[in-house]
């Protein structure tokens, strides 16, 4: 896994001046009634531009794992979509507060989620090391009381 | 198998998608986590879950999962069942819960490799 070093927000800015097509989404804290929204405006623009259906899917299951982490435990986000040539960038950030350890929030089934969050099918601490399994490259950074970034690369 | 025996064999209700009973699936996944769904689900299954809240479709259409089973006689609201339809889903109900539901499936054939 790789941390903050090499994600930083100079890095995002250089991937999307190189786009050809980019997008960004604003995500409201815990509005679960639009959370995934996103994710399904993100996978329907990747059919029309005809990315290959599986990478597809694979950007889309990491996109709607990442909102609705965003919508369950921030107090709203923004994600951003970049197609460049040979790649397809998801990132997102939040307004906080931030995750206490990393480590621990990658290990499978680990979670802080409520139970009411769990009644809804989520919340089992499978999403951060579904999203890692899902991109080909996984970045997150995250601050107490600042927020939390991540950024997935898919290749093409 | 094809969606009309599932149909069959779980005695369900379809609620939407009923024009697409010959298609064929081989998969199928029960589970009321959408997060294992996620996870864990390969795609076109049929997905047989308790679970009626709008991240079922969500995750489904995520997942390109296309047919919905709803288990313990649940419904899912109208408008649900519209979006599904939009996205040439098929939707069905049974009676059955899902430990049944999955156990009759299993037992007529309908494969186990749903998980990695």
């Amino acid at each position: 896994m790789k941390h903050a070093a090499s994600f930083t927000r100079k890095d995002l800015e250089t991937d999307l001046m190189n786009s050809i097509y980019e997008m960004d989404y604003q995500v409201g804290s815990r509005d679960f009634a639009a959370a995934g929204d996103a994710s399904r405006s993100i996978k329907r623009t990747l059919q029309q531009i005809g990315v290959d259906t599986s990478v597809v899917r694979r950007i889309a299951i990491a996109s709607y794992e990442a909102e609705m982490n965003i919508a369950i435990h921030s107090k709203g986000g923004k994600m951003y979509l970049s197609v460049n040539s040979d790649k397809v960038i998801v990132a997102t950030e939040d307004f906080g507060p931030g995750i206490e350890n990393v480590e621990l929030a990658m290990t499978e089934g680990w979670s802080t989620a409520t139970a009411e969050i769990r009644e809804m099918g989520f919340g089992a601490g499978m999403g951060l090391p579904n999203m890692k399994k899902c991109a080909d490259e996984f970045f997150i950074e995250s601050k107490i009381s600042e927020g939390t970034k991540i950024k997935m690369i898919f290749k093409l | 198998m094809k969606l009309h025996e599932i149909k069959s064999i779980l005695d369900a209700e379809i609620l939407c998608g009923g024009d697409k009973l010959s298609d064929e699936i081989s998969l199928a996944c029960g589970c009321d986590l959408m997060s294992d769904v996620l996870r864990f689900a390969k795609e076109d299954v049929v997905l047989l879950t308790g679970l009626t809240n709008i991240h079922v479709l969500k995750t489904a259409e995520m997942a390109n999962i296309q047919c919905l089973v709803f288990v313990r006689d649940k419904t899912p609201a109208v408008e649900m069942v519209q979006e599904a339809d939009e996205l040439d889903m098929v939707i069905m109900k049974t009676r059955l819960p899902l430990y049944e539901a999955c156990g009759k499936l299993y037992k007529e054939g309908l494969g186990d490799r749903s998980y990695e």
